[in-house]
């Protein structure tokens, strides 16, 4: 299978830059700055790149929203990893620092970027570290500050850490704590790439997005879109996690099917334990039954079975768990992570954890699903930011596809109470 | 009386020319006080007020918003255990349990001889290596009791 990302992962002492440039790293810069920065942003339209992070939008199309002729640019790099379930970037910052500041400096390039920040969450001071160093390695070798290689561009690259919020994954919420203000939200339009950081046109890429371009650039468009399916293109880094039993990250080609990821990749279930539920792309994604485990890992597939291919954090579920008690412990992670901006979440995310905190505690009933499915309709769509749409996920989702756990639960409630 | 150390001057002229915007410089400056003082002082705020032409009113609000920020002193180790859904799925709830009880914080907090402050925490990004948990800066995956035991008899 063909690996962009993790193919010279596990190399011993990737993190330094000569062994790196000895894997071929660095080598796009060349090729890159060949070419005028307008035909990168083509190439990357062309090669069907989509933005890793989480809402899957084109790449190449997103940069080439940039507010014409305005300048200073910046590039904000999102190294928030937080979506639950998710450790893929961790694992791309950790172990090869100097892909990522490829990517970064081909991506400036196109977009004419001069300054760059990666915003990491504030928990990954160690691989924040590990880039400080990376950096300055970038900066011996020529690869970052004036004047690189000769091209014209000039690269200023940052690192810079958050402190522990969630929302600040969500890019305006980036924006304001890069900032120096409260990681809030900010209303769109104007989107970003008219009005982003310090009120300039600015880029927002994922991690692994960025760490794509180099391979695009190296391979050409065309070998990149040959890989994955029709609308979904190339590779997707996939963090498997709960009952399996080799847990991991694994890059498949779009499109594979998801019990390939479960059953061969992942080693299969743990203790040989039946499926019963699977999460396919972190808790802001739809819980599907067992039943649709061969779905495609690709965005179309995935959203025509009911969820979303999110992060990329497949999160699987043995026949012990209750799927009650599960969306009840990612209903307390929204309502502990709903910035309180706007009324619907904050105040949907509480009432949704206290009702399945009784549900679970043995006080529920089933006016209380119901209860649950009116809050749901009320935060759909109706919140300031997707938070409030990943909070319902979870909650909407078990009430539809595992009712019977509902039901069990509170059936245990009302048999007590007759026998009381 | 919150004074920085030149260390810290030196730190601080790196860190506000990273960016066009003093403002900018808030949660690293924040982060650099919290690394040495274990938490941030009314007094500290000021400070990093006065540095980067912010009122400490400001300053408070930006900070609170951010759950890495402590306002009162704590322990030597900072452990954030993860309960999130990949950890619980694979015993956290038990592993926090039985760290609280070991360190005689049941439930969380800071221990009698600040040496330890137990947090259950959200998903820290280690899905893969769950149940894990982070001491200061580092993360320890695959835990077990066995493991926890180890490792924090094993900190200065």
């Amino acid at each position: 299978m063909t690996q962009i990302l993790l193919k010279n992962i596990d190399t011993k002492g990737l993190t330094s830059i000569d062994v790196y440039e000895k894997q071929g790293g660095y080598q796009s810069l060349k090729k890159a700055f060949e070419k005028k920065p307008e035909e990168i942003v083509e190439i990357v339209k062309a090669s069907g790149l989509r933005g890793r992070g989480g809402a899957g939008f084109p790449a190449g199309l997103k940069w080439s929203f940039l507010a014409k002729d305005v300048f200073p640019r910046y590039l904000a790099c999102n190294a928030d990893e937080s979506e639950p379930g998710t450790c893929k970037d961790r694992e791309l910052l950790e172990k090869t620092p100097h892909l990522l500041i490829e990517g970064i400096v081909v991506t400036c390039y196109a977009c004419r970027i001069e300054t760059g920040y990666i915003y990491y969450r504030g928990e990954f001071q160690h691989a924040s570290d590990l880039m400080d160093k990376a950096i300055e390695e970038a900066y011996a070798k020529g690869y970052l500050g004036k004047n690189i290689m000769g091209s014209g561009l000039n690269l200023d690259l940052y690192t810079h850490l958050g402190a522990g919020a969630y929302i600040c994954g969500e890019e305006s919420a980036l924006l304001n704590s890069l900032e120096g203000r409260r990681g809030e939200p900010r209303l769109k339009p104007p989107f970003p790439a008219v009005e982003g950081l310090y009120g300039k046109p600015t880029v927002i890429n994922n991690v692994e997005t960025l760490c794509v371009v180099p391979w695009i650039i190296n391979e050409g468009a065309e070998k990149h879109a040959a890989l994955g399916t029709e609308k979904s293109k190339g590779t997707k880094l996939v963090s498997v996690s709960g009952h399996v039993k080799k847990p991991g990250n694994y890059e498949i080609v779009m499109g594979t099917p998801t019990s390939e990821l479960i059953f061969s990749l992942a080693g299969g279930m743990r203790d040989d334990n039946k499926l019963k539920a699977f999460i396919p792309g972190g808790s802001s994604a739809n819980i599907l039954p067992a039943d649709k485990v061969d779905v495609p890992y690709d965005y179309e597939a995935i959203a025509e079975a009911g969820s979303m291919l999110g992060s990329g954090a497949l999160i699987v579920m043995d026949h012990t768990v209750n799927i009650v008690e599960a969306a009840l412990r990612m209903s307390y992670f929204y309502m502990h992570e709903s910035c309180g901006k706007c009324t619907p979440c904050r105040e949907g995310t509480r009432w949704m954890y206290q009702i399945l905190s009784d549900i679970q505690d043995g006080k529920g009933s089933n006016k209380q699903v119901e209860k649950l499915e009116d809050i749901c309709d009320n935060m759909s769509f109706k919140c300031f930011c997707a938070l409030g749409d990943a909070a319902v996920a979870p909650v909407a989702s078990s009430i539809m596809n595992f009712r019977s756990d509902y039901e069990e639960l509170i059936k245990k409630i009302e048999g007590d109470a007759v026998t009381a | 009386m919150f004074v920085f150390t030149s260390e810290d001057e030196n730190k601080i002229e790196k860190i506000v020319k990273k960016y066009p915007v003093k403002r900018s410089a808030l949660l690293p400056l924040l982060t650099l006080v919290q690394r040495r003082e274990g938490y941030i002082s009314p007094e500290a705020m000021q400070a990093i007020g006065e540095k980067l032409d912010l009122s400490p009113g400001y300053v408070q609000s930006v900070m609170s918003f951010y759950t890495m920020y402590h306002t009162k002193p704590t322990g030597k180790y900072i452990i954030l255990f993860c309960h999130n859904i990949s950890c619980q799925l694979n015993g956290a709830d038990n592993l926090f349990a039985y760290t609280g009880k070991k360190l005689g914080v049941t439930g969380g907090g800071t221990t009698k001889d600040n040496k330890f402050t137990l947090h259950k925490e959200e998903c820290l990004a280690a899905c893969c290596g769950a149940p894990m948990m982070r001491v200061n800066d580092i993360f320890y995956e695959n835990l077990t009791k066995k493991k926890i035991d180890q490792i924090l008899d094993s900190l200065p």
